[in-house]
């Protein structure tokens, strides 16, 4: 390997030309990072396959047997077609999110990027936020394109058995859901791999939330164990993927979106907290 | 110019750097030695901003780094441990670097064919040599065109090719009137590179002079010479104050006196002289005396309290 000779260029003046990058140059530098890094291309190529396929496959198993299926079984899933055939594809799909939230910071702190990162950006908190706006818009868009495909295929499989559309109430708002609701799972899981920066760990961590805690809560006996299960992270997030809000629920779809939020910005907060103060 | 003011970092109950105070001055490369352990890093990283002093502060141009309006664009540094993102590729690292700065695209491009990465621009960086790794850790230093250059061990796994780029391009941004501040724990390398040195042991300041001056001050110059009339010729040095001491071979190492004057006084005396040369101590030497009871990580423990540790070995060596 030939180097060219060291270039001696007259020296700067301090801080001539250097103007402050505004906050549009940090964005478009996080764009590139995740955009250059493969991780993100099989993570959300696995997001969708997983989401439409475990829609599709709930759905096939359902037409093959309804013939056979008991009359509360059928009424169970009469009652919000889209909601179910958005949960079954999330329910698995979700897990992408968790994982590719919890890289894009963790990957920085095992590879030693995040030093570039902090060198290049020293008031630290910015490169956060424009990590989180990038991801989030990410998978907002990547989300509600394959809710629209997982709503569209389920109802193909299973449409003359269970007729649904977008006009029914509260379909559309379920199927944006859908991508909302990922979108914040990973601003939820990011949060998580900020405050963790180990991979496995803060991948643990996020997985126990969304799956561990939510039938572990349902064990607590009465209401009480209701609630708590209700106002957990991911069970209220989901609520927004519901078109026809079930009887024991605990939060209006919005209300549970909220909630949600109020998870994620609790945990952005501590790792936010956590970068500005901690030695890289 | 890179300013410390008693720099203090603690880590629990371990002091990794205590109470250092120090200006790098611009036009000039100014070595950072210290044994492994010392505090190196740690004092290049508080400069950096990426590790909070536990007290006393440190500025570049001025300002705390965190205060640099774009600071990449006045200060390059190249890290000990990696900050590289082994999945992505050379120039997508520097293009989301560049792109924090505000900086063209193909700025990338250049800073690639100066550090002759060009080829492997593609490559993902987990392929990479620890000297491709370096020479893209220097790609990135440079990248905005800094005033002041940081670089913690930047020739470590260079080929012998690389290290002397690397020597150059660090004399050259000096000679442009540029600050470079470049940590070793070698110090042959620094003796060559450095024109100024600032020396810490275990987290404390030991010198902070010109290469020179540190060669000069911490190691003992002798004399070997050597004479079919040693008996004589020891009983006429001793007799001018001169430190006599014989080897195995039968060479005279002699102290306290110029070659010049060892000559003159044999050829008074009428002596023969089969060789008459002066030795000097290598700048290693002169580091081993000076560091030698402030070795973090020595194989027989330094007994010396830490408060103690670094002052008196300066006074011994003089």
């Amino acid at each position: 390997m030939t180097a060219a000779p060291a270039d001696a260029a007259p020296p700067s003046v301090p801080g001539a030309g250097a103007r402050r990058p505004g906050f549009g140059a940090l964005l478009l530098a996080e764009w590139t990072k995740i955009r250059t890094v493969q991780s993100t291309l099989w993570s959300l190529v696995l997001l969708v396959l997983l989401h439409l396929g475990f829609t599709g496959l709930l759905a096939a198993v359902f037409a093959a047997q309804w013939d056979s299926m008991n009359e509360g079984d059928r009424a169970m899933i009469g009652e919000d077609p889209a909601g179910f055939f958005l949960g079954a594809g999330l329910s698995y799909s979700q897990l992408t999110v968790c994982v590719l939230g919890v890289l894009l910071i963790a990957s920085e702190y095992s590879t030693g990027m995040i030093r570039s990162s902090l060198l290049a950006v020293p008031t630290r908190l910015p490169m956060l936020w424009a990590k989180a706006v990038v991801f989030a818009a990410l998978v907002l868009v990547l989300g509600v394109v394959v809710s629209f495909g997982s709503f569209f295929l389920g109802s193909a499989i299973l449409g003359d058995r269970l007729p649904v559309g977008l006009g029914d109430p509260g379909v559309l708002r379920a199927v944006f859901g859908g991508g909302l609701y990922l979108a914040m799972l990973g601003l939820f899981s990011l949060a998580i791999g900020a405050i963790v920066r180990h991979t496995a760990g803060a991948i643990t961590g996020v997985i126990a939330f969304v799956l561990v805690l939510s039938p572990l809560a349902s064990l607590l006996p009465g209401s009480l164990g209701d609630y708590v299960h209700g106002y957990l992270p991911s069970v209220a997030g989901m609520a927004i993927t519901a078109a026809v809000p079930s009887d024991d629920a605990v939060l209006s779809p919005w209300a549970g979106y909220g909630v949600f939020a109020l998870w994620t910005a609790a945990l952005l907060a501590a790792a936010a907290y956590l970068l500005k103060r901690r030695d890289a | 110019m890179i300013e410390a003011k008693n720099l203090t970092k603690r880590y629990g109950a371990k002091v990794a750097v205590h109470d250092l105070s120090f200006t790098v001055e611009p036009g000039r490369v100014t070595g950072f030695l210290g044994p492994n352990g010392a505090g190196k890093s740690t004092t290049m990283r508080m400069l950096l901003g990426l590790d909070r002093p536990t007290s006393g502060e440190a500025r570049i141009a001025g300002h705390h780094y965190s205060r640099l309006p774009a600071p990449m664009r006045t200060v390059g540094a190249l890290l000990e441990a990696r900050a590289v993102h082994t999945g992505r590729s050379a120039r997508n690292h520097l293009l989301c670097l560049a792109q924090t700065q505000g900086l063209p695209a193909k700025r990338v491009d250049e800073v690639l064919e100066l550090v002759g990465l060009t080829d492997v621009a593609g490559r993902r960086a987990q392929g990479f040599s620890l000297g491709m790794g370096q020479r893209l850790g220097i790609a990135a230093a440079v990248l905005g065109d800094p005033e002041v250059l940081i670089l913690d061990e930047p020739v470590n796994g260079l080929d012998p090719e690389g290290v002397v780029w690397i020597r150059q391009l660090m004399q050259r941004f000096a000679a442009g009137g540029r600050t470079v501040f470049v940590s070793s724990h070698l110090m042959n390398e620094m003796a060559v590179t450095a024109d100024h040195l600032i020396v810490i042991g275990r987290g404390r300041l030991i010198a902070d002079c010109s290469t020179e001056e540190f060669i000069e001050r911490s190691t003992d110059k002798t004399v070997v010479v050597r004479s079919p009339d040693a008996e004589r010729l020891t009983g006429v040095l001793s007799g001018e104050g001169g430190k006599v001491t014989a080897a195995d071979d039968g060479a005279l190492s002699v102290a306290n006196l110029e070659a010049a004057r060892i000559g003159e006084l044999a050829a008074a005396e009428g002596l023969v002289l089969h060789e008459l040369t002066p030795r000097r101590g290598s700048l290693e030497d002169a580091f081993m005396e000076l560091t030698r009871d402030t070795v973090e990580y020595g194989t027989s423990a330094a007994a010396a309290p830490a408060g103690q540790a670094a002052v008196p070995a300066k006074e011994e060596t003089r």
